[in-house]
């Protein structure tokens, strides 16, 4: 796409996160569509373009009382609203649509009206992984680490040190669920999941949604909220199975998808003010720096270690507190696009100040797919 | 004791030849006839070139360690803790798989480590690829 010819005009949380048993999911999607529609001064009747995913389009369509010209319901995992935007971005430019409402909603710890995700026996990862004691994201997502551990001499406690530098973003964030401060000691003697994955190296388990809503870059100096315009973006996939990844110390889809959107900004990595990287274990954070070129490949864990990533630090990452203490409602791609927005509108909780271009990477499955969106404040 | 049972494949139309083999006790792979590409898991085309003249053969259940979790909580089928495995075979491809005959401990599971198919009957249908430390009973 073009630079900053489509823009976030509205954008908004589910009205509290971490445990919502009041909630059903759709009723999460819709409570942060109706903030978001309100954040942008807007009704159902203004929007004509639908994605999300975890429903379908059309029962968020028809719930809300929407009659859309462009649906998307592209369901790749968590970076599903990267790519949503980024289609949003293409319909918006291509006249099929003016005024997209993007939304997620999640049940993920309460389990009220969810949609289960099992695999199919029949299907290739039923056939091929579930029968050796598989277990959800924790069993899977976490089994390339040890090679990328022995690969680069990356240790334990080297790991533990991205869940603590997020937690002292997360202090600054009073919605964030874990405040408390921990230490690398704290980590590793917390409850062991997945060997080398102990649980304050996992995501939370959370209820909560997101919505976001795009328009044209010339319909949107009409909005009450400044303007976040969408500067570049990528998607891609690889592999639904994560035994089948192609190299265990790297994504593919990080890869291609961070090139893309970086090629399409026309920005270098030094441009990057403000950094989310989808974290729904300690490890991600490390192989997205890396697959996004702000690190050399095994350099990240030390990158962090030397606190860059921290508060005060010159590449400010996951300033929400992450996965890790933030929340995750099961796809927290709309979480990190959510972030971003307040940063590039200069509302967060812990604001960087003075940041223009902001970068919400995202990954969808066990590495299976992604979505990149560069962000920036300035108008074009 | 593990609770439950594990979940078992259902073949399909272009797997049966997997797990016809594992119940004979072979590791079928297919490769392609065209670019000699090996691979796994099976379909009947080859996932580099696109040929669909493609040959099933017989691996050497040789593989080395690749990855893998140590994973602490119960699974059906499973008592913790228990490794979950990917391995690499001789002849490339990688698959999940289970390691049996060594603890399940980081000590007892090394990187890199040479390993060899065990087959495990499930039912009369379902045989499973196990491996375990090659050379070991």
């Amino acid at each position: 796409m073009k630079p900053k010819t489509v823009a976030v005009v509205g954008a908004a949380e589910t009205t509290d996160l971490g445990v919502i048993p009041g909630l059903s999911q759709i009723q999460l999607h819709a409570d942060a569509a109706l903030n978001a529609l309100r954040d942008a001064g807007l009704k159902p009747s203004d929007i004509d373009g639908i994605a999300t995913a975890g429903e379908t389009p059309n029962t968020i369509a028809h719930y809300l009382g929407i009659t859309p010209t462009w649906v998307d319901g592209t369901a790749v995992g968590g970076c599903s609203f990267m790519m949503h935007v980024r289609h949003a971005a293409a319909a918006i430019n291509e006249g099929l649509c003016s005024t997209v409402l993007i939304t997620h909603g999640e049940s993920g710890k309460s389990r009220v009206g969810s949609t289960p995700r099992p695999p199919w026996p029949s299907s290739l990862a039923g056939q091929f992984e579930a029968p050796f004691g598989v277990l959800g994201p924790p069993t899977m997502f976490t089994i390339p680490m040890l090679r990328y551990m022995k690969a680069f001499g990356v240790t334990e406690e080297q790991l533990a040190m991205v869940a603590v530098v997020q937690r002292e973003w997360a202090a600054k964030n009073p919605r964030a669920t874990f405040k408390e401060p921990i230490t690398v000691a704290d980590v590793l003697e917390s409850r062991m999941i997945a060997y080398p994955f102990r649980i304050l190296m996992c995501c939370l388990v959370t209820d909560g949604g997101g919505a976001l809503i795009l328009t044209s870059a010339d319909r949107a100096k009409d909005f009450p909220r400044k303007p976040v315009y969408i500067l570049g973006t990528g998607e891609s996939v690889e592999s639904p199975m994560i035994s089948q990844m192609e190299d265990f110390t790297s994504s593919r889809a990080f890869r291609v998808a961070g090139k893309k959107a970086f090629e399409e900004a026309g920005i270098a990595h030094e441009d990057v003010d403000h950094l989310m990287i989808y974290d729904a274990f300690a490890h991600l954070p490390l192989y997205g720096l890396e697959d996004l070129g702000f690190c050399k490949p095994g350099e990240a864990a030390a990158f962090i270690g030397a606190r860059n990533t921290a508060p005060g630090g010159k590449l400010p990452l996951n300033t929400n507190g992450g996965g890790l203490s933030y929340m995750h409602s099961g796809m927290y791609g709309m979480y990190a696009l959510q972030e971003s927005v307040r940063q590039m509108r200069g509302i967060a909780a812990a604001q960087v100040a003075g940041a223009k271009v902001s970068v919400a990477h995202g990954v969808g499955g066990m590495f299976a797919a992604s979505g990149t969106i560069v962000f920036s404040n300035q108008p074009g | 004791m593990a609770e439950g049972a594990r979940p078992l494949p259902v073949p399909t139309p272009e797997t049966k030849h997997f797990w016809d083999g594992t119940r004979a006790g072979e590791l079928r792979l297919q490769r392609c006839d065209d670019c000699r590409h090996t691979y796994f898991p099976p379909r009947p085309f080859c996932p580099k070139c696109a040929s669909r003249k493609v040959s099933v053969v017989h691996a050497s259940g040789k593989a080395r360690l690749f990855s893998y979790v140590i994973h602490h909580r119960p699974a059906p089928g499973f008592t913790p803790p228990y490794a979950i495995a990917v391995v690499e075979l001789a002849e490339g491809p990688r698959m999940m798989t289970n390691i049996v005959g060594c603890s399940q401990t980081p000590e007892g599971l090394v990187l890199d480590m040479p390993l060899e198919v065990a087959f495990e009957a499930q039912t009369d249908q379902i045989t499973l690829a196990l491996f375990k430390p090659a050379g070991s009973k």
